[in-house]
């Protein structure tokens, strides 16, 4: 009875799924296998995985590290203002990225960001790469932490309380065994997203070749120049990249 | 003993007021009351979970109302059992002697004693996931006992489990209570766990509690 309702649903999901498999199966054949292997072992293109791999390990662990506590504030503790708290965690996935990129340009003019890089420099630096790709892949860090805390039950925290643990000894030796494939999803989408930041590392850290320059600029840089089989070999990396990262999350049977 | 002096507690619209009760030591109390009166709420204030607005708790003797819920003296068993998800219950029971840093001899015996007590010797490898109801209880309450506890709070413990199981957790949570001669102070809305049970009849009605008389 409520058949064509169902094959209406699924012709949707159908159609969207094939417009992306035309997709990436249009990228994935617009070169030849031998081309994109050349542009992939140039010194360049080498130069610029591993900068990403570093990169993008460096946000992920420091999206983590902030992560975690920031999720569990949010999710366990009640206090005035949360809501507020809440909307401002959110500033960085709603503001368009190359607006974060010039908002930390501007900040490290300031005199606090002046002696911030006295000590480390980020403007337009391997570092700043990094701190470009944190400050936006955190905020999705933080809110899958927090989901994964919404979803663990505090009872058994309450309960090693009672058996002599302080909230951190709970916290620690309870909640956060319990929270490990969701920290590994919260870092894992922190990874995937640090992978494809571009407005923010372009405008804070610019796209110095052999410097600065990452996969997304490695592909802005072929296609700026006209080089299209380099942008499509290099955009074909990100896909595997991204894909063994969404594989490894659903691994982990984590929803990110 | 479980002594509640004035206990006022407020949430919204939910409110506890000047809620006073005893419970002598060694005796077995059970508190029952409508879903929603705040039974769970007093317990929490009870183990030190929540902080109590105006009033004072008292066990053993002892004003605890200001001290920490682990240094309380008191084993916490919640509806579900709240078992730790990543830990044996080998791991779960030794957990509270193991925080006070105990010698590893100490919490093995304590282990298998109460794991012989509780007829659990046979789950000590497993984790909490994949067992039963009444495993689940079985274990929660081993690991409340293993610090030896003066007061054990039981909060609807028997809720979540088949009534078979049932009988055989009320003959254990008896036998429980005369061996290791503990204050018990046990949360139901059960009328058959309360006359199996009880030594004393608590009700929560209206904000306050009213002794029932058997």
């Amino acid at each position: 009875m409520h058949r064509p309702f169902w094959i209406a649903l699924s012709l949707i999901c159908a159609a969207y799924l094939l417009f992306w498999g035309f997709m990436l199966g249009a990228t994935a054949t617009y070169t030849s296998p031998t081309e994109i292997w050349s542009v992939l072992i140039s010194r360049e293109i080498r130069y610029a995985t591993g900068l990403s791999l570093i990169t993008c390990t460096l946000a992920a662990l420091a999206s983590l590290i902030v992560a975690v506590p920031i999720g569990y504030l949010m999710s366990r503790a009640r206090f005035p203002g949360r809501s507020l708290v809440d909307a401002a965690l959110d500033i960085p996935i709603v503001l368009p990225p190359m607006v974060v990129g010039l908002c930390l340009l501007i900040f490290f003019q300031t005199p606090i960001g002046q002696g911030i890089e006295k000590l480390i420099p980020f403007t337009y630096t391997v570092a700043g790469v990094a701190l470009a790709q944190f400050v936006i892949a955190a905020a999705f860090a933080i809110r899958t932490m927090r989901g994964v805390f919404d979803h663990l039950s505090a009872r058994p925290e309450d309960v090693a309380m009672t058996l002599g643990c302080t909230r951190a000894q709970a916290v620690w030796h309870v909640t956060l065994p319990a929270a490990r494939r969701g920290m590994f999803a919260a870092a894992s989408v922190a990874w995937a997203r640090s992978l494809g930041e571009f407005g923010p590392v372009l405008v804070f850290a610019g796209a110095t070749r052999m410097k600065t320059e990452v996969l997304p600029t490695s592909v802005w840089l072929a296609w700026s120049v006209g080089e299209l089989e380099q942008g499509v070999a290099v955009s074909l990396l990100m896909i595997a990249l991204s894909m063994a990262v969404l594989i490894a999350i659903r691994l982990t049977g984590e929803r990110a | 003993m479980i002594r509640l002096q004035n206990i006022s507690w407020k949430a919204g619209a939910f409110a506890l007021e000047n809620v006073s009760f005893d419970v002598p030591a060694a005796s077995y109390a059970v508190l029952m009351g409508r879903t929603g009166t705040g039974k769970t709420s007093l317990v929490e204030i009870i183990c030190g979970l929540r902080s109590p607005h105006h009033g004072q708790v008292w066990l053993n003797n002892r004003d605890v109302t200001r001290i920490p819920p682990g240094q309380r003296g008191l084993g916490f068993v919640p509806q579900d059992g709240a078992l730790f998800p990543t830990m044996t219950v080998a791991d779960q029971i030794g957990f509270a002697l193991r925080i006070q840093k105990a010698p590893p001899n100490t919490i093995n015996a304590t282990v298998q004693e109460l794991a012989s007590e509780m007829a659990i010797t046979h789950l000590l490898d497993r984790k909490p996931t994949g067992l039963s109801g009444g495993e689940k209880q079985r274990v929660a309450l081993a690991r409340a006992l293993a610090a030896k506890p003066a007061v054990l709070l039981l909060d609807e413990p028997l809720a979540a489990v088949d009534e078979d199981t049932q009988s055989d957790l009320i003959q254990l949570l008896k036998r429980t209570q005369q061996q290791h001669q503990i204050t018990v102070l046990h949360v139901t809305h059960s009328r058959r766990e309360t006359e199996a049970l009880a030594t004393l009849r608590l009700r929560l009605e209206n904000h306050a509690v009213h002794i029932d008389s058997p």
